[in-house]
């Protein structure tokens, strides 16, 4: 080659660079465009749902004087925990809250002033009664739980713009400001939406309830899925020969992971209730669901962190007389560990999110106990989200978005934790 | 334009270069006469012995009809041009070969006269005898102390705390490790230097007493000051175990070995006493070879 070639080349090169970096500085914008899509729509995704669901943490408390009188609560023998257990709890709530709107006659508007605290307040009083007996026959202040439509308009009236009144009237909301007049109304955390199960009345909803079923229902998936895909992906990675069979099963790993999860939502309808006769409902069925889903996740990373350890580790350990199994428990499940568990978290927290599979195995019922094992019904939190998605009440929708951040909250701090157990586990070699 | 067929023409030059080398290469003495292997293949006291070994890769065939002994407390180095079938001879003599599936050894290879490829054999306990330490040092991601525990423990040579903690300083001093690493013990293998690591893999071939130690190519990864090291080690070695050395480095072969194998195309050319094949080879292409005539 001459000079003058050379100087050509050169020129040639120069002339492209710019085009070159044009394009390279094109391409970079392109990405910086789709990640700031995605996270405009993260923030327009959390802004909703908090916007519409903080309050949600919050309920108002109505302060009344109670007066706990035997005859009222029908109560002749206060030791007989049958009598403690059926009085007329309502009955007394009833009466201080005539006492307290004296000017209120008529049944009708009686009954709308009934409605100012929830109708679970009887409970309340039933357990308060129940854990300090010596209650009994006394006047006591009580701060009991607002009606859903009161607490919804209290709250709305505490914040500026426009009041929301729904089904609360002039009359009851001229009660409600006199309560507020005198203090004798209180917003505080909501601990029922933590403690409570399901409920019809927003008031007393809570999510506990699915939350247990949640944790019940990963708790299964993880038993079975984790251990049955490491099984897998070590077999297939370690000893199945590579033949027609084996690439046919590989195939259908991969199919399966596409598969709709309704599809095996029926699959488990058919198999576990239909065939075994299991019960609907249970965590025990829907974790035995979304383990057939979360499988071909987990199989699949599980081998791709398998096939990441280096060969040259396998070598040394054979090398040195190790049996093929010690090999893999000692050196190649320890190192592919991370991944594997990365693959699991993942799997599960998709799993976790997952809602058409435990519709069609009825863990979309109404439950308002909250399940105490893997064997109780119970319902999960995606579910119990669809459940109150679809309720009219004004309270309910708080409560949706509520339970949309607590679903959020588990999926980050699962994440969260994938990505600290892989930094943990995570070994240089 | 112009310079685009300027490359072109550069390109042309380079390959009709390349194929003139080639066929020079070719022109040296053919391999496809060799019949057999020149000089003393086989010996009267031998660890193991290997006769008619031909290996395949699936229809590919890398090794024809090598014979040769190992000798008790022998060090044997094998030299060639890559690609040659040191590496696939090497790995036949602890069966390291199993692992590839595609990979057929046919042949009689034994150990003290003991068949290696019969198939009731176990390769655990055959692996325990004939120890392997690799090109690229490959310690476990664990402490120092369990690389060399490793292979004790796996074989129950010993129950007892206080004797593996033996075996394990023993290895290292032989691996002339010891001093550099007996107040770190705990600390992890990955984190020593190239040379230390291997030397540690040696440590932790020889903590299970093994009788043979193939090593393929060890020092190629490493800098002239550890090769040194390692190689007073063979020397050291070589008093208590037989060696088997790949080696690209006819200098270190020339130095650490006792007799001399050179492969050519998956055929055994010649083996003799190392320093008569670097003084005067019998067979010329194995002359061709160490003058640096190919390679
Ligand atoms: N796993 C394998 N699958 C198929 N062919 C292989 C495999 N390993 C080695 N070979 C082939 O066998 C022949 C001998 O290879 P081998 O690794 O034994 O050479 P070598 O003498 O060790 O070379 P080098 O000095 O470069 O390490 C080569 O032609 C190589 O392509
Ligand atoms: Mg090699």
């Amino acid at each position: 080659m001459n000079s003058t070639e050379k100087m050509n080349t050169i020129d040639l090169v120069n002339k492209n660079l710019a085009k070159r970096y044009r394009a390279e500085k094109r391409f970079k914008a392109y990405g910086i465009a789709s990640i700031g899509f995605g996270l405009l729509c993260l923030v327009f995704l959390f802004t909703d749902i908090i916007g519409k669901g903080y309050t949600a943490f919050v309920q108002s408390y109505i302060q009344l004087e109670v007066n706990l009188d035997a005859d009222t609560l029908d109560i002749s023998d206060p030791s007989d925990p049958n009598q403690i257990a059926g009085a007329n709890y309502m009955g007394v709530v009833k009466k201080a809250l005539r006492e307290r709107f004296p000017d209120v006659s008529g049944r009708r508007d009686k009954r709308k002033l009934y409605r100012l605290v929830s109708n679970g307040s009887g409970f309340d009083l039933r357990k308060m009664l129940e854990a300090d007996p010596s209650i009994l026959n006394t006047k006591q202040t009580i701060w009991l739980i607002a009606d859903d439509d009161i607490d919804t308009y209290i709250k709305s009236a505490s914040k500026d713009g426009k009041v929301f009144t729904g089904r609360v009237d002039e009359q009851a909301q001229g009660w409600v400001k006199s309560l507020i007049d005198n203090d004798e109304v209180e917003t505080r955390f909501n601990t029922v939406f933590f403690t409570n199960g399901d409920s019809r009345e927003p008031e007393q909803a809570g999510i506990r309830g699915a939350i247990m079923g949640s944790l019940f229902t990963m708790f299964v998936t993880l038993i079975l899925s984790f251990p049955i895909g490491v099984a897998a992906a070590v077999y297939l990675e370690e000893y199945a020969p590579k033949n027609k069979w084996t690439d046919l099963i590989e195939v259908n790993i991969n199919n399966l992971a596409a598969v709709p999860s309704i599809i095996f939502g029926l699959l488990g309808v058919a198999i576990f209730i239909g065939m075994f006769g299991m019960q609907r409902s249970l965590p025990l069925v829907g974790g035995m669901v979304l383990t057939l889903m979360t499988l071909p996740t987990i199989i699949i990373s599980s081998r791709a962190a398998i096939k990441a350890v280096p060969p040259s580790i396998r070598e040394a350990a054979l090398g040195i007389g190790a049996s093929k199994m010690q090999m893999i428990l000692h050196h190649v499940l320890p190192l592919a560990m991370p991944g594997m568990l990365t693959g699991a978290i993942i799997g599960l927290a998709q799993a976790l999110g997952e809602t058409a599979p435990l519709l069609m195995i009825g863990m979309v019922a109404f439950i308002v106990d909250i399940p105490g094992g893997v064997a109780d019904p119970a319902t999960v939190l995606p579910v119990q989200i669809f459940l109150w998605s679809d309720s009219p009440e004004r309270a309910f929708v708080e409560r949706t978005s509520a339970a949309i951040m607590v679903l959020l909250g588990f999926l980050i701090i699962m994440n969260a934790l994938a990505v600290w157990l892989r930094k943990r586990l995570e070994r240089r070699w | 334009m112009e310079a685009t067929a300027s490359v072109d023409n550069a390109a042309q030059a380079e390959e009709s270069k390349l194929k003139t080398m080639k066929e020079e290469v070719i022109a040296q003495p053919s391999v496809d006469d060799v019949q057999g292997t020149v000089g003393t293949p086989f010996v009267e006291n031998a660890k193991m012995s290997m006769r008619d070994v031909n290996v395949y890769y699936a229809e590919k065939q890398a090794i024809f009809n090598v014979g040769l002994d190992i000798g008790k407390n022998e060090v044997v180095a094998m030299i060639g041009p890559s690609g040659c079938g040191k590496s696939t001879f090497l790995r036949c003599l602890n069966r390291m070969n199993d692992t590839i599936d595609i990979c057929k050894v046919e042949g009689s290879l034994t150990l003290e006269g003991q068949d290696i490829y019969d198939p009731k054999l176990d390769v655990v306990p055959l692996r325990a005898r004939v120890g392997m330490v690799f090109q690229k040092p490959n310690p476990f991601p664990k402490s120092i102390y369990d690389n060399v525990a490793y292979g004790p423990r796996i074989h129950g040579l010993t129950s007892r705390k206080a004797e593996l903690d033996e075996i394990v300083e023993t290895s290292l001093r032989k691996a002339s490790l010891w001093d550099e690493v007996k107040d770190r013990l705990q600390a992890p293998g990955t984190g020593l230097s190239g040379g230390q690591q291997q030397r540690l893999c040696i440590a932790r071939t020889i903590a299970v007493s093994p009788e043979v130690i193939l090593m393929d190519e060890p020092c190629s990864a490493l800098d002239p000051i550890a090769t040194a090291k390692i190689e007073e080690l063979i020397a050291e070695l070589s008093e208590n175990f037989t060696i088997a050395i790949v080696t690209h480095s006819m200098q270190q072969a020339a130095r650490v070995s006792n007799r001399t194998a050179y492969f050519h195309l998956g055929k055994l050319i010649e083996v003799n006493d190392t320093e008569k094949v670097f003084t005067n080879p019998e067979h010329e292409l194995t002359e061709a070879y160490i003058t640096g005539r190919f390679g």
